[in-house]
């Protein structure tokens, strides 16, 4: 399970949106429970650096991946997972996201059209190498 | 002694640690030396030949090693070997990987 924090959430929706029609990406960083429950505190935007089509493609660069694993050192947090969107697309991964996918990160997938978002959906590797869905809560705030 | 940083989804296969003390040599002993001591490591960073996957990046200091002496890079004492793995996906190829997607 994966819950979502309302400020987090609330920067990867803009991410997605103002990306549209490409794809946008970043990392989620927060804590893992004793129960395997996730809890996203903190997201941040990296660029799209893939050479291809940023319509139907996204690449997180070595360098900036390098940043997200520091700013989770930094921040005492753990990084747990990529967040991506699927401009006019369902909220499901792609065969391109199996393939490239790391074992135990949480893959946030954004399903967003021009003017919003649609739906939002995780998964994670399984011990076979395909996406299962983990159950996503969204929107807990916390700054009440 | 060298140092090797495990990437966060890697730490399962490596008891949660982080950074990791190695011998000096080359990035490729270095590689060997980790999936020895940590063999779950071993098909994610290696492929069938026993080659660095192309999914994966190793990093001495700020340098990919593509840009120096790939595998044959040297490792010093001083080094910092990062492992970095490839993020990268996007909707094109579409294909459903389970059998009960809701859409």
């Amino acid at each position: 399970m994966i819950t979502i924090e309302a400020e987090a959430e609330k920067q990867m929706n803009e991410d997605a949106l103002k990306a549209f029609p490409d794809e946008c990406c970043g990392f989620m960083f927060g804590n893992e429970d004793e129960s395997g429950h996730r809890w996203v505190t903190a997201s941040l935007a990296v660029q799209n650096s893939s050479a291809d089509n940023k319509k139907v493609r996204f690449v997180i660069s070595p360098k900036d991946y390098l940043k997200g694993e520091q700013f989770a050192m930094d921040n005492d947090l753990q990084l747990l997972g990529i967040y991506h969107s699927h401009p006019s697309h369902p909220a499901v991964p792609s065969e391109h996201d199996r393939v490239a996918a790391q074992p135990w990160f949480s893959y946030v997938i954004i399903s967003v059209e021009k003017d919003g978002v649609k739906s939002t959906r995780s998964w994670v590797l399984n011990d076979t190498a395909r996406f299962e869905e983990e159950t996503f809560n969204q929107s807990i705030n916390t700054t009440q | 002694m060298a140092t090797i940083i495990i990437p966060t989804p890697l730490r399962k296969f490596t008891n949660n640690t982080a950074r990791l003390q190695i011998r000096e040599g080359t990035v490729g002993e270095s590689i060997k030396e980790l999936t020895t001591n940590f063999p779950d490591l071993k098909k994610h960073l290696l492929d069938e030949t026993g080659g660095i996957r192309s999914f994966v990046n190793v990093f001495v200091g700020d340098e990919d090693i593509r840009d120096l002496q790939q595998e044959h890079t040297e490792v010093r004492a001083d080094t910092v070997v990062s492992i970095i793995p490839a993020i990268a996906g996007g909707v094109r190829d579409q294909a459903i990987v389970l059998n009960n997607i809701k859409f």
